[in-house]
């Protein structure tokens, strides 16, 4: 277990009251009609996030998943851009082209977020190949829930990664559900982190909840990767408190009965602010992160709504590196 | 200049662009055995870590090639036979596609997966595909389908260098030809720039790859019979030159469009959209299509015969449109 470091908690927790202020904002402002488009959200999954994200170094890659917004956060992203992303904006991160489940910062090493589940696990392989055929010392940061781990792309990938050596952590955010469908009913396997096994590569789990477990324990596996020891499968045990997604105008909720409440009462956030004051950091001192926070969202949120979309004829932009010439007068052009 | 086949071209092209820039490699199913001659003395060259034999996980390695792209380096992926391309599509379709796209200009992904066609050669349906046409529909794939080894040469080393995932078609019934090729290694065939393989004045032939040779035989034939055909080869699909088929329509009035793959939403169906949209003034004859029809590639050699354009084909749609049939 980590010892005490005002610095390094302080910020673990900054980065968890970011996610969880920004998706409560986000979730609000979908309901006022202001975000289009599906919302998943990462509250209650912050402490393997930012934990995993922590372990990093800036200069380190990370890719993602549709539930996207916790993973760019957790690396350190702007705020303002992400939010600004969310509502469609020219000023998003990603010029509003992507929206809610694609975000991405390379400025933080966030290579993106990707939508079909299972598809950014090659991805962040080729990171990691490209890493050590450049001679940099880098390492990948993959997360992917329960579900991907039945697609055929986990297990590509993960045998690349073996063979390879390949410094790339496989991050399991199992949460228990792949939409609406229970894990434990579509799995041969109790937990993800038993599949590691068919690749000869270290799986192990963690407490998703527990913000400084998942950061050491992940830390120590991106050491590993960094020395040349190759890949590891961790699959953090944690719980998404949202439907599958928010925001969809259909229903994806599901009656979980009381397993929703008995998570929450391992609220990661919570926890975690318990383990600050009893480490002796003053409760005003947490209240100053808690409110720094919330002013970084609201300000977020006004950037967002003061922003511009952007004009139809920026729809072509980034297809290519440059726009392919049109003909004159050719239809279905601007 | 020197006289080389078009696998010969293929092993230029990369050994040249791997000897200029660190960050080219290679990867693919069977690269070390060196099966086809496209990488002959690259191991001894550039080492095992450039040369990357994979495992036959085309999910996998092409997904990679993606990653290693956003962080700088340039793959080149020899997926072998076209149609293994498809255990990838999503890596293909939703990821280097669209990455770019979808981060608003923060990704780039520099990389070509190379992409035999075997069709024509008994291996039956799954292994003969032509699949460039429905790629054509995917924005954000450049697409190369050069018809000798000159442009392969010269197309494949541009697509090296070029910034967006490109898609390179190489179509087997052309391995074995032989013409002179630069040795220069800056010798590049620009993206986008159709070449009029041979002039005419009655009828404009559009083909592509492997159909190029034959509608070359075919316009000899045609002009000792008084037709004069000109032959255009495209060379690129995406980028598509438009401008020189319009020209070329207005010029000869007649437009026959040759494509070896299935006829719906061929490429060749959208040459002859793009000629109907933009030269129908021109136009003295309907458009024919000659292209493979809609059933799949049976395996039993006299009826694969007759599935693909071929000299005889591409003459009869000529003598068509020029009335003379």
């Amino acid at each position: 277990m980590a010892s005490f470091d005002r610095e390094l908690w302080s910020e673990l927790y900054r980065r968890m009251v970011r996610i969880r202020t920004f998706e409560t904002a986000a979730e609000k402002a979908g309901l006022r009609g202001e975000i289009p488009g599906a919302l998943h959200t990462a509250a209650g999954q912050e402490g393997e996030i930012v934990g995993a994200c922590m372990a990093l170094r800036k200069d380190d890659y990370m890719v993602g998943n549709h539930r996207s917004h916790g993973h760019p956060i957790g690396k350190g992203a702007a705020l303002r851009p992400l939010m600004a992303e969310l509502f469609g904006k020219r000023t998003g991160v990603c010029h509003g082209k992507g929206g809610s489940m694609h975000l991405a910062d390379f400025s933080v090493g966030s290579l993106g977020e990707t939508s079909i589940v299972g598809s950014g696990m090659p991805v962040a392989v080729g990171a990691a190949l490209g890493s050590t055929l450049q001679r940099k010392d880098r390492v990948t940061l993959c997360f992917f829930g329960d579900g991907a781990s039945n697609e055929g792309t986990f297990h590509e990938s993960l045998n690349l990664a073996a063979i390879w050596k390949l410094p790339v952590i496989f991050l399991c955010e199992n949460n228990g559900y792949g939409a609406t469908t229970p894990a434990s009913t579509v799995m041969s396997v109790k937990d993800v982190a038993e599949r590691a096994q068919a690749y000869a590569i270290p799986g192990s789990i963690v407490d998703g909840q527990d913000v400084l477990a998942v950061y050491a324990h992940v830390r120590e596996a991106v050491e590993r990767a960094r020395r040349g020891g190759g890949p590891a499968l961790i699959e953090a045990k944690t719980y998404r408190y949202a439907d599958h997604a928010v925001n969809m105008g259909v229903g994806f909720g599901i009656d979980r009965g009381e397993e929703l409440e008995r998570w929450k009462k391992r609220d990661p956030i919570a926890l975690f602010r318990a383990r600050l004051i009893d480490a002796g950091i003053v409760e005003q001192a947490v209240a100053a992160i808690e409110n720094e926070v919330h002013a970084a969202v609201e300000d977020a949120l006004g950037f967002a709504r003061s922003s511009e979309f952007p004009a139809y004829e920026e729809a072509f932009d980034d297809v290519f590196a440059a726009r392919l010439p049109v003909p004159q007068g050719s239809a279905g052009t601007v | 200049m020197s006289r080389k086949s078009f696998l010969e071209a293929i092993r230029d092209a990369q050994y040249e662009e791997m000897k200029r820039d660190p960050s080219v490699f290679m990867m693919g199913e069977d690269l070390a055995t060196n099966l086809f001659g496209t990488t002959t003395g690259f191991i001894e060259a550039f080492g095992a870590e450039r040369v990357r034999n994979t495992p036959i996980s085309e999910a996998g390695f092409i997904g990679a090639a993606a990653g290693a792209s956003m962080v700088g380096m340039r793959p080149i992926v020899d997926v072998t036979i076209a149609s293994f391309i498809y255990p990838a599509m999503d890596q293909l379709i939703s990821i280097i596609s669209k990455s770019r796209y979808l981060y608003g200009g923060q990704a780039r992904l520099p990389l070509v997966l190379r992409l035999s066609m075997f069709y024509g050669n008994s291996t039956a349906a799954q292994h003969s595909d032509r699949p460039y046409p429905m790629l054509m529909a995917v924005p954000g794939l450049k697409i190369i389908i050069p018809s000798n080894a000159r442009d392969m040469k010269g197309l494949l080393k541009s697509a090296v260098r070029d910034d967006d995932p490109v898609l390179s078609f190489e179509d087997a019934a052309l391995w074995s030809s032989k013409m002179e090729v630069p040795d220069d290694e800056n010798f590049l065939v620009p993206f986008g720039k159709a070449e009029v393989k041979r002039e005419g004045t009655d009828v404009t032939v559009v083909a592509l790859a492997a159909a190029v040779p034959q509608a070359l035989a075919a316009a000899a034939e045609l002009a000792a019979e008084g037709i004069s055909v000109e032959v255009l080869d495209p060379r690129t699909l995406v980028p598509l030159d438009i401008e020189a088929i319009i020209a070329s329509v207005r010029k000869t009035g007649r437009l026959v469009a040759v494509d070896p793959a299935h006829r719906t939403c061929s490429a060749a169906s959208e040459i002859a959209a793009l000629a109907a949209e933009h030269a129908f003034g021109a136009l003295r004859a309907p458009i024919v299509r000659v292209t493979a029809p809609d059933t799949h590639v049976p395996f039993s050699p006299p009826l694969e015969a007759r599935i693909f354009p071929s000299k005889r084909s591409i003459a009869a749609a000529v003598r068509r449109v020029v009335g003379g049939a």
